[in-house]
């Protein structure tokens, strides 16, 4: 038997939250410096999903990189492999059919509002509600069945191809995302009735884990993060790529700062999604899913590329750097919950560490894609 | 237009007001491709440092500034004045050439949309680049993974130690001789 602890008032203890530990959704750890319930210094230790994605960037051709970027985000990972290949047909300056870059534009847009279904159960869970994390399942069974039909796997999706598509979508595809709209639309009703209300929820996020505009700035967050700060800043509006511009839908924004606006931005942003897949499918063009012509080995010319999208977590870039070989030279994953997590360790200094921890729900973390 | 004056400012930090070399923006054509992997044997110049306005289309960036590392805090506070956010660093060996870049991306939460590059370049026996932690406290995760895959030692930062890699690495796997 070890002897007691006896800790002085003021005096500090070390507490570390993770790697294994269900409130970090995944192996992510955090060493907290404590006084008593109050966190006076927080360090987070990352490093232990890493798989250094780059490193495979260089040493592989273009085509076979392609399943690799579905590894780094679990839950939303035809936004992530949708940047890939603009990346890449921005570089090589390969031309996409019209209707490729649609239903990618649908099928990113029914991944993101699967992620979100997944955070909004599991960040109640957090706080102590399990029920709605069900709920959540169903509709989320639901959205992966239709991409599974289409892209032929559930989880991790390599769908895409520079210049189109993996196949074209089948006959039941586009009856069945349309019966998904309304079954959504009444499940986020069902949602705002069973948990937005409800005042313990409200009373945990409610002016807790305040994130000023000026931190998510210095920080680099981007996506719900940023727009629950009262930042307007949403890829597909303010860089326009792939179809997006032909799309009407808002951009969610609240000026509150605290965990419920992100909760909120998040929220709204499904129904928004909604809309866009409910155009897409309007619009959807015919013909080709491929280009006719397009090189047989991906060579871009030499030089340095850029290109962000949108992701269910933020703002995703990756940068090429190709000395015009078969291999990039240098493969560089900018990946957004990486500065999302990075303002956690200033945000939750003086904070309750239960407090802290629905700050880092609300953050939306998906472990594999920070460490890469 | 922001895009206009954030050059104006950054091109004064540049002694002689060089004039600007016109690059040609990249072939996007299959066709040109072809014609430029042919002409490929002819060896390019070194480039000078100074600001270059790039097509967007073709790169994915407006302004792209290469500079000296003693010129890179004075360039990143005018993007934090203008009130740029960091999106990125990353490092690319040159092994060829004996060095190590370091790439600096920036960009705007508003709609004047305004994509900002900053390289700079360090020799690879002793890298060496000051720190932009103090001004950007996201470039502090950057900058460690820089120095973790690198190697590159970034001057003044408060907590150089690995971040993705094991406590105890030595190595730097990004580098283009490493072996494992």
């Amino acid at each position: 038997m070890s002897a007691p602890i006896h800790i002085q008032p003021g005096e500090t203890f070390t507490l570390n939250v993770g790697p294994q530990h269900p409130a970090t959704h995944g192996v992510l750890r955090v060493k907290l410096e404590m006084d008593g319930e109050y966190i006076v210094h927080s360090e987070t230790v990352l490093g232990y999903i890493h798989r250094m994605h780059e490193l495979m960037g260089e040493n592989r051709t273009y085509p076979q990189v392609l399943p690799n970027l579905s590894r780094m985000d679990y839950l939303g990972a035809l936004g992530y492999t949708h940047g890939h290949v603009l990346a890449i047909e921005r570089a090589a300056g390969i031309e996409v059919p019209e209707r490729a870059e649609y239903i990618r534009a649908i099928t990113v847009e029914l991944n993101r509002i699967a992620s979100h279904l997944f955070w909004f159960g599991a960040f109640v869970m957090d706080l102590g509600g399990f029920t709605p994390l069900m709920y959540a399942i169903e509709d989320r069974e639901y959205i992966l069945d239709i991409l599974e039909r289409v892209t032929g796997s559930r989880l991790t999706y390599c769908y895409y191809r520079f210049g189109g598509l993996y196949n074209d979508i089948d006959d039941e595809f586009v009856p069945a995302t349309k019966a998904l709209i309304p079954r959504m639309r009444e499940s986020l009703k069902k949602y705002d009735a069973l948990v937005t209300g409800n005042i313990i929820l409200q009373k945990r996020l409610k002016d807790i884990g305040p994130l000023s505009k000026e931190l998510c700035r210095k920080y680099g967050a981007t996506g719900p993060v940023a727009r629950g700060s009262g930042i307007d800043f949403d890829v597909r509006k303010n860089e326009p790529y792939s179809v997006y511009p032909e799309f009407d839908f808002d951009v969610p924004v609240y000026h509150e700062c605290d965990s419920f606006a992100r909760y909120k931005v998040r929220m709204d942003e499904m129904e928004q999604s909604l809309r866009i897949i409910e155009q897409g499918l309007e619009k959807l063009p015919d013909g080709p899913i491929m280009p006719e012509k397009k090189p047989k080995l991906i060579k871009p010319p030499a030089g340095d590329y850029y290109q962000a999208v949108e992701t269910a977590r933020g703002s995703f870039g990756i940068r090429i750097v190709s000395d015009g070989g078969k291999n990039a030279y240098r493969f560089k994953l900018r990946s957004p919950t990486y500065s999302n997590m990075h303002l956690f360790d200033e945000a939750c200094e003086g904070m309750l560490i239960m407090d802290a921890l629905a700050l880092m729900g609300s953050l939306d973390l998906v472990i594999p894609e920070i460490d890469r | 237009m922001i895009k206009d004056t954030v050059k104006k400012a950054l091109q004064e930090l540049f002694p002689v007001p060089e004039p600007v070399v016109e690059e040609t923006p990249p072939a996007e054509t299959a066709e040109g491709e072809k014609t430029d992997a042919k002409k490929k044997p002819k060896k390019e110049e070194p480039r000078v440092n100074g600001v270059l306005e790039r097509d967007y289309n073709a790169c994915g960036y407006h302004l792209d500034v290469q500079l000296d590392p003693s010129e890179l805090l004075a360039a990143v506070l005018i993007l934090d004045k203008a009130e740029f956010f960091i999106e990125s660093i990353t490092g690319v060996d040159w092994i060829k050439e004996n060095q190590l870049e370091v790439v600096y991306d920036f960009s705007r939460y508003d709609f004047d949309l305004c994509r900002v590059v900053i390289r700079t370049r360090t020799p690879r026996t002793e890298p060496k680049v000051p720190t932009i932690s103090k001004i950007f406290s996201g470039a502090n995760w950057h900058e460690r993974e820089t120095h973790d895959f690198f190697g590159i030692k970034f001057e003044g930062h408060p907590h150089l130690i690995p971040l993705l890699l094991p406590e105890d690495a030595d190595f730097h796997p990004l580098l283009k001789d490493f072996k494992p």
